[in-house]
């Protein structure tokens, strides 16, 4: 303490003279007493013992170099992991985009001084009503598990009814979100699935469904990575019942797959990640919730809505929030739910990458992956004892592949594809026992046909 | 209404009253200007009446749609001098000949008012102060969407837009929009004596319809859905809690009135009434009424709120419900209703009790829950009047 | 040689900045581009796999088959990069002005060597589903963060898991909610008390978890009000949430007896420490008996705000909640780091993964540039910051801080423009998007505005004394306008981007339009018709 330290670069008037100054105009002669409202016994009088400080730029990044050195990346390993998030590619412009220092560091300022933003979210909202088919869509949310857990609590408050039925095969996370967030006074049940096809047993559905049940909530393709080709009968029937039909969905397969509103959903909600944001370890994510343009839904979103407005000069495109008197921000518990700092800037990111995209490039995308997994799953199914999709569906880029037939487990087999330097798919062995050994590999655009035949040789020699 | 993309034909109709001796103490130093005395005195000092420019400055903002308007108004300097200012032709313009020319007392402008109302006025504007908000309420109570301009001193009713020149744009933009949202406004009575010798003391006199635009108007805060629907959420979840038993006395207001607008019921606005088992028992019930139907000790209790500018709980306009009153029912089956808004209007300073008996607005004081909306309870302190020793206007701004 | 530098001070004093934002009157994304213009090309699939897949899309059932291709633009490249970076410069982030006026939102400067380091691959290309081992470079941030926020909070855990500031503290809404229920009080405990001065999520968050929320108001001076809490605590109380200091920037001394009184009653206590940054070194949460707190990382640790987010939240707790915490928590074995999910009594998810660790990175990098020693200076300089700047707005007639007297504030102020807008007709919104005009803004208050013509302003440790001065000189500058020329301020910002806009269709389901499609379809269909 006694060495003179010098003055940090992020602190500038912690320059000696400039301190003398601003004490002197405020007329005291300690930084100390403007702690005066502070009691001596909650004060912290010693210092904190945290790691010595790394003050300069070099010695910062080797030390968090060498942390993050000791991770190993999916570019230096084949990776087929997926399960909610994805390795697509991030295109430059995006990445571009989203460091921007003046998106980047900006936060709430008005739609005038801050007119960038609103613009590129609005664009955002309208680009992802374009791809889903709906009108409305939200600022974004935190994530998937999020907007999942609003918009059946969404369904809650626009039916009057308190049940929520959901199938087996959504996300385990989902449901675990959901749990918490719809708390014990909202029952949540869950609608088993046919075991060929992975689809809603519409039979279950049908003995579930009843006048308090509020929403049916599956997901499009499901955590299995099946696609429901009972779409619109879960749909028909939920409405029959008068309750809503909520769907979850990946964006970036709808240049392909059929969104959630064409077969009925009244609510669709999902994840952006996969729209131009990278993995990093799963920080990239945020919410979509999508609806029909109905005053009845509008009101119930918690999230912010920006809309277009005219300004007093004709021809001018003017924004600010729409019905934000329904937020927490104006009326506090009287509020939706609660509104926050979220993922602002994955919105604009995707809006780029689907600016970037455009229709051409979300079907070419689209149905690259399609043909990429399907290729993948009919040479697994190759291999003995291997059975690649387990269920009898159409898939989008994720399948559940069965290893029953084999000795090993899949705990084994995927060690012996990381001694290959290869990512296996997610172990299900113990969270989807009934499905005995299997797991779930994501195929995307990033993986070439050498890399598809890299792991199907790999997992023939892992299994006997 | 105007219909904005009609070129001609939909009109809509105004009506103007000017009161124009409003506003004319205040330049020279004196509070307010009711009464003879104060207007002679004030004259003397060389004040001169300013309450047309003010109806002018507000007509000024109605010239865009000017084509499309016609205008009712009383003769020369109660609204005719002003009248073409903002481009009106005169064939819209409409005199009213029941209004003797050059007269112009309360009197008038209550005959003008009513008159306005008969001939169908979408919109009635009118320049004065608390004085002239009475008048209007008078005359027309909550039948007629109204706006005042002001130009009085100090204005406690909550019917004025913020100035004139806002009034104006309120003005056209309530008759041009789609939206025609309103809300309910206090007229308060403010007794100008009183204030003149530094005692503020206002109670509810009434209440009048104004367009629902808060950033516009006077004494109202941010909060854009009106207070109407504030008031239904805070009247629903006191009949959903009702007990069917209990005797229940309400007192005066619009958030009370709305319990009674929730079960079906009339209730008068400034008085104290009574209901049981959701249907009403008594109306405008006075202290031996209220004593009476307490007589056997039923279970009772009392919902109050807020009233005025000064947040008075007790003891400005409902002394029906007197420190026996109080006793009988006691100080724990009291519930206050307020809207966010109206409780927010006091920043800091607390709820004020003032029943006459200060061992009884002792009693009341501490903190107290209010409830607020469906799900939203706040707590606020009560003091008793005879604690205070300053009345205070700001909220300790340095 | 002229002397340019002369003409721009008046004496000493630097002349206000002739400042105009950038204003490209920028169409809408979907009216630019043209049919058949792409903007990136997909990889290519090889022949081979298309031999084997077939018509993969006509493989698919009717009913998913997306029958019209959406209706995105189609823009090339140059013109899809032009396009956001003009909407980029009609923004105005922390690193182009002085942004003091974000009060409580803790605007300060985001270190660009943070960016660089979370935007590196051994980061960005990793899967949070890869076998720990392959992973514990990240794992090892997190936990070596984690730990440093107990220091800082007195906490003995924390999870990192929350999106952001509002989600941690429905986190511990949530935690509160599972305490009383393991002990059989669910039915019992349904009060959670708050303050107006709070943030509202404290109260929303509370409603949200299922709470009945009871919120205080102030006493006199605009300090928590003792009395009130007391009146409000009952054996239905199931916790206490509150953020100290408040969003006036005064600090309630009693909060130790507030904590006790909860405490008495059976409640818990969670401290929502949005407002860490003028504390950091100087008070801790669990000393003041508090046994849940969060911070927001987007906010006193330095990561970006991202328009938005993301940001990250870390929720804290003493021991004896840490078997709520979110799962999986992050776990040392003395060898290695784990992903410990056996967590029978958690709240279950509360975010997808583990949390947002690229904000988590940055956080924990910005400590460790900064050190005990630095966390301390940036407190104590956000403070003296602060209040310097309540000097000089002080002195700017019509513009009081209201509360408080004589005493100090901590890290930010809720000043009131009540005086002058009295005298002007001005109110204080005209006041802030005037000073738009001028390269800053400030921000009002959370709704309800208790505090009359409201101006919330918070000056971080990251600005310099002439960024003070300038602010208040900006300030100074409008509120003399709006006495001679409140015309000019009622009708601002004019040198912004855009003009006033007009808020009446946003709040008419007839008119409002959340996107373009919506907007087309009620102003009809084609973008020339009117």
């Amino acid at each position: 303490m006694n060495e003179k330290r010098p003055v940090h670069p992020y602190i500038p008037n912690s320059v000696p003279e400039t301190r003398a100054e601003m004490l002197a105009r405020i007329g005291i002669s300690d930084v100390d007493e403007l702690y005066h409202d502070i009691p001596e016994v909650l004060r912290l009088r010693r210092p904190l013992d945290l790691p010595e400080r790394l003050a300069s730029e070099v010695e910062l990044t080797r030390h968090i170099v060498d942390i993050l050195s000791k991770n190993t990346t999916c570019d230096e390993f084949l990776s087929f992991l997926g399960a909610g998030c994805y390795h697509h590619h991030v295109p430059a412009v995006c990445h571009e985009i989203n460091r921007r220092s003046e998106f980047l560091t900006a936060y709430a300022g008005e739609p005038y001084d801050d007119h960038g933003r609103f613009q590129a979210l609005f664009e955002y909202q309208s680009m992802m009503g374009e791809l889903l088919d709906m009108d409305v869509v939200n600022v974004p949310t935190y994530d998937g598990l999020q907007a999942a857990a609003t918009a059946v609590r969404m369904a809650v408050r626009i039916t009057d009814r308190r049940r929520i039925l959901v199938a087996s095969t959504i996300r385990p996370d989902t449901l675990s979100k959901m749990r918490d967030y719809c708390g014990p006074t909202l029952p949540i049940e869950t609608v088993p699935a046919v075991t060929t096809t992975g689809g809603i047993d519409l039979a279950a559905l049908d003995a579930a469904l009843s006048p308090d049940v509020a929403a049916v909530y599956f997901e499009n393709p499901s955590f299995l990575g099946t696609l429901e080709a009972g779409v619109q009968t879960i749909a028909d029937r939920a409405h029959a019942a008068g309750a809503l039909c909520v769907v979850g969905v990946d964006p970036i397969s709808l240049g392909v797959i059929a969104p959630p509103a064409s077969y009925g959903a009244d609510i669709a909600c999902g994840d952006i990640q996969s729209l131009g944001v990278s993995m990093q370890y799963g920080g990239g994510h945020a919410g979509f919730i999508a609806t029909r343009d109905e005053e009845g839904y509008v009101r119930e979103f918690p999230s912010r809505l920006f809309g277009l407005t005219p300004t007093s000069v004709p021809g001018e495109y003017g924004f600010g929030d729409v019905a934000y008197e329904r937020t927490s921000f104006a009326r506090r518990e009287e509020g939706t739910e609660f509104v926050g700092t979220a993922s602002a800037l994955w919105g604009i990111t995707a809006a780029v990458y689907l600016a970037l995209m455009g229709p051409q490039g979300m079907r070419e995308l689209g149905e690259g992956i399609l043909q990429r997994a399907c290729y993948a799953m009919a040479r697994l199914d190759e291999i003995d004892g291997v059975t690649a999709p387990l269920f009898d569906a159409p898939h989008f880029g994720e399948f559940t592949v069965g290893f029953d037939g084999t000795e090993q487990s899949v705990a084994e087999i995927h060690d012996a594809l990381l001694r290959e330097r290869i990512f296996g798919g997610v172990d299900l062995s113990a969270t989807h026992p009934h499905l005995g050994a299997s797991a779930l590999y994501c195929v995307t655009e990033r993986h070439t046909k050498a890399d598809l035949d890299h792991l199907v040789d790999a997992v023939r020699r892992a299994v006997r | 209404m105007i219909d904005p993309n009609a070129h001609a034909g939909t009109c809509a109709r105004i009506g103007l009253i000017v009161n124009p001796i409003a506003g004319i103490g205040g330049r020279v130093g004196l509070k307010g200007s009711d009464g003879e005395e104060i207007q002679r005195r004030a004259l003397e000092l060389g004040a001169r009446p300013r309450a047309l420019d003010r109806a002018g400055e507000a007509l000024e903002r109605l010239r865009p749609i000017a084509d499309r308007i016609e205008l009712v108004t009383c003769p020369a300097d109660m609204g005719e001098s002003v009248a073409t200012r903002c481009g009106i032709p005169s064939r819209s313009i409409r005199i009213l000949d029941t209004v003797g020319r050059g007269s112009t007392t309360a009197e008038d402008t209550k005959t003008a008012a009513r008159d306005m109302l008969q001939a169908g006025v979408d919109l009635l504007l009118f320049v004065g102060g608390d004085g002239t908000a009475r008048d209007i309420y008078d005359a027309v109570g909550e039948h007629q969407v109204v706006l005042g301009i002001p130009a009085g001193v100090k204005i406690h009713s909550g019917v004025y837009a913020i100035g004139p020149s806002t009034a104006g744009d309120l003005a056209t933009t309530f008759l041009t929009g789609t939206r025609k949202d309103t809300r309910e406004s206090e007229v308060l009575d403010a007794d100008e004596d009183s204030i003149r010798r530094g005692v503020i003391c206002t109670r509810l006199y009434g209440v009048l319809r104004v367009p629902d635009d808060v950033h516009r108007l006077q004494g109202a805060k941010a909060v854009r859905r009106g207070g109407a629907a504030a008031a239904m959420a805070i009247a629903e979840r006191v009949v959903d809690e009702m007990d069917d038993d209990a005797l229940y006395i309400v007192g005066p207001g619009t958030t009370t009135r709305a319990v009674f607008e929730r079960l079906g019921l009339d209730k008068t606005l400034l008085g104290v009434d009574v209901l049981r088992a959701k249907a009403s028992v008594a109306s405008d019930a006075g202290e031996t009424r209220l004593l009476a139907l307490l007589a056997d000790n039923p279970p009772a209790r009392i919902l109050v709120a807020p009233i005025g500018g000064q947040g008075y709980l007790f003891g400005r306009g409902n002394q029906q419900i007197s420190p026996a009153v109080l006793r009988r029912v006691g100080w724990k089956n009291v519930t206050i209703l307020a809207t966010p808004e109206k409780l927010n209007r006091l920043t800091t300073r607390p709820l004020l009790v003032d029943t006459g008996d200060s061992a009884t607005d002792r009693s009341l004081a501490g903190h107290v829950r209010v409830v607020c909306g469906a799900d939203d309870v706040r707590i606020v302190r009560v003091a008793a009047v005879c604690d205070m020793n300053r009345e205070s206007e700001g909220a300790g701004i340095r | 040689m002229e002397n340019i530098t002369a003409k721009r001070y008046e004496g000493r004093a630097p002349k206000l900045r002739r400042f105009h934002q950038a204003r490209w009157d920028e169409p809408m994304i979907f009216e630019l581009g043209h049919p058949g213009e792409r903007g990136i090309l997909p990889p290519t699939v090889e022949d081979a796999i298309r031999d084997v897949a077939g018509d993969v899309i006509g493989a698919l059932p009717e009913t998913l088959r997306r029958a019209d291709p959406p209706a995105l633009p189609e823009i090339a490249q140059p013109q899809v990069v032009r396009h956001y970076m003009r909407l980029s410069q009609e923004n105005l982030g922390f690193d182009l002005n002085v942004d003091i006026g974000q009060g409580t939102c803790t605007m300060k400067y985001s270190p660009k060597l943070n960016e660089q380091l979370a935007a590196m691959p051994k980061l960005t290309a990793v899967h949070p589903l890869q076998p720990e081992e392959t992973a514990q470079g990240i794992l090892e941030v997190f936990y070596r963060f984690e730990r440093i926020l107990c220091e800082i909070s007195g906490m003995d855990r924390f999870s990192l898991q929350p999106g952001a500031g509002s989600a941690a503290i429905y986190g511990a809404a949530s935690i509160i909610r599972a305490y009383h229920a393991d002990r059989g009080k669910a039915e019992q405990r349904r009060e959670i008390i708050t303050t107006i001065f709070s943030h509202p999520s404290d109260a929303a968050c509370a409603k949200a978890a299922g709470f009945d929320v009871i919120t205080l108001y102030p006493d006199e001076d605009g300090y928590p009000d003792y009395d009130a809490l007391r009146a409000a605590v009952s054996e239905r109380t199931a916790g206490l949430m509150v953020a100290n200091p408040e969003d006036t920037g005064i600090y309630n001394p009693r909060i130790a007896e507030w904590v006790r009184a909860v405490h008495e009653a059976g409640g818990l206590c969670f401290y929502d420490q949005a407002n860490a940054n003028g504390i950091l070194g100087i008070t801790r949460a669990r000393d003041a008996g508090f046994a849940l707190c969060h911070f927001n990382l987007h906010k006193t640790f330095s990561t970006p705000h991202g328009c938005g987010g993301p940001g990250a939240g870390a929720l804290g707790v003493a021991e004896f909640l840490a078997p709520y915490l979110p799962t999986p928590i992050i776990a040392f074995d003395g060898a290695q780091y784990l992903l410990d999910d056996d967590r029978p009594r958690s709240i279950g998810k509360l975010r997808a993964f583990y949390g947002v660790a690229g904000a988590v990175l940055k956080a924990y990098a910005w400590v460790m540039s900064l050190g005990a020693e630095g966390l301390l200076e940036v407190s104590r300089t956000a403070v003296l910051n602060n209040n310097y700047l309540l000097e000089l707005i002080r002195g700017i007639p019509g513009i009081g801080a209201p509360y408080a007297a004589g005493r100090h504030r901590i890290e930010q102020v809720r000043y009131s423009l009540q005086a002058l807008c009295a005298e002007t007709g001005v109110s204080s919104e005209d006041i802030g998007l005037r000073s738009a005009d001028y390269g800053v803004h400030y921000w009002t208050s959370h709704h309800p505005f208790v505090v009359p013509e409201p101006c919330t302003l918070e000056p971080t440790e990251s600005f310099c004394k002439t960024d003070l001065d300038e602010y208040a000189a900006i300030l100074r500058q409008v509120a003399d306008e709006a006495r001679t020329d409140p015309g000019l301020v009622k009708t601002a910002p004019h040198n912004s981007t855009v003009h006033r806009a007009d808020p009446e269709p946003l709040d008419d389901p007839a008119q409002w339009a959340i996107t373009w499609r919506a907007y087309l379809k009620k102003r009809g269909a084609s973008p020339q018709a009117t």
